[in-house]
């Protein structure tokens, strides 16, 4: 294989808007969960009650889901500026992905209370 | 005619004599017509003359004499010498490899620049005179067509150094938008398939120092804003 310098992937403009749409749905939701903090009295069973009505769940699971894309471009995006050698960054998008994955899996334990 | 001694800490490499770069501590005599870095450099030339840069029309215009200025890249010619704490350091403008002192090599500058076409593409036959834009177009092109391509803005970008041979830099990417705005060029589409890449457009994460350093105060991250505009309005 000669050594060319090869670029035209063609997935920019998709992780570019993905990154700022998934930064403004982790924008709100922090924004609402700071006012749930400020309003909710400080008890187990208040904090416990909260976390179990559905729209909690489903609007924390999305943010989680938000969050994880938004890990996963800034990540890769830093692979990319400093590691060089193809194999290694492979490997490196590859174990991102799979980390990236089971925090996912693990999020879905712990919001629906599995 | 009052004269004054001016401080310098310049970077020194000849390749075929020095093992590694080195700065040297220079002073030279200026008087009171030498307002310009330029000025004082011109006199450091005459007094040591292997000290090497760059340097063509000395009024912002050709865009040769780049240098890293107390540690901001700009224009000698157009930095006063007044404003300068001392001892002003010189280095060539980072991230491009040194030929001799204050001299880079720019083909990868080039490189980038000339990967987005700058050229307006037509195809459709040419009229009789000329292509006319109308004023409201040809405005469109302000803040753009002024680019002297100085290489103070790639040069001083992160992802620039970072990916040189991949990013296009600030400098390509504000040449890029001069033609997707021109009126005139009918290759849009192409351009901007040709930067849909998460290297050539989207290294850029809008930190300005483009904008900070460039002599002729232009733009480029305001370009590329631009630039990924049309590429949403195309997509959705």
């Amino acid at each position: 294989m000669v050594n060319r310098i090869v670029v035209g992937a063609g997935y920019g403009l998709r992780d570019w808007v993905m990154q700022r749409v998934t930064a403004v749905i982790m924008a709100l939701y922090t924004v609402a969960l700071v006012l749930f903090l400020l309003t909710a009295p400080s008890s187990y069973e208040a904090w416990q009650s909260f976390f179990k009505s559905t729209w909690v769940q489903v609007l924390t699971q999305t943010t989680i889901v938000a969050l994880l894309l938004h890990v996963w471009v800034g990540i890769r995006d830093v692979w990319m500026d400093y590691v060089k050698p193809v194999g290694v960054r492979l490997a490196l998008h590859s174990f991102t992905i799979v980390w990236l994955a089971s925090c996912f899996i693990y999020s879905v334990k712990v919001v629906w209370g599995l | 005619m009052t004269t004054q001694t001016i401080q310098f800490r310049v970077y020194r490499y000849d390749p075929d004599k020095d093992a590694k770069p080195y700065m040297q501590d220079i002073s030279v005599e200026v008087d009171s017509t030498d307002r310009k870095l330029l000025d004082a450099l011109v006199k450091l030339k005459v007094k040591d003359e292997t000290v090497s840069f760059r340097r063509s029309c000395r009024e912002g215009v050709c865009g040769s004499d780049a240098m890293n200025i107390n540690g901001k890249n700009g224009l000698a010619c157009l930095t006063d010498l007044k404003d300068l704490k001392q001892p002003i350091e010189l280095r060539p403008i980072p991230g491009l490899p040194v030929i001799r002192d204050l001299i880079v090599d720019m083909t990868q500058f080039f490189k980038q620049y000339h990967s987005i076409k700058p050229y307006v593409v037509n195809d459709t036959p040419p009229p009789e005179k000329e292509r006319l834009q109308s004023p409201e177009d040809r405005k469109e092109l302000d803040g753009l067509y002024e680019c002297i391509l100085c290489a103070c803005c790639s040069t001083s970008c992160p992802s620039f150094w970072w990916n040189p041979d991949k990013f296009v830099g600030p400098a390509g990417l504000l040449a890029a938008y001069r033609f997707i705005a021109d009126t005139r060029d009918t290759a849009t589409n192409e351009r901007l398939d040709n930067l849909e890449d998460p290297y050539r457009l989207f290294r850029c994460h809008t930190i300005m120092n483009c904008v900070d350093v460039c002599p002729k105060h232009l733009n480029p991250t305001r370009a590329i804003g631009k630039i990924k505009d049309l590429m949403v309005k195309r997509a959705v």
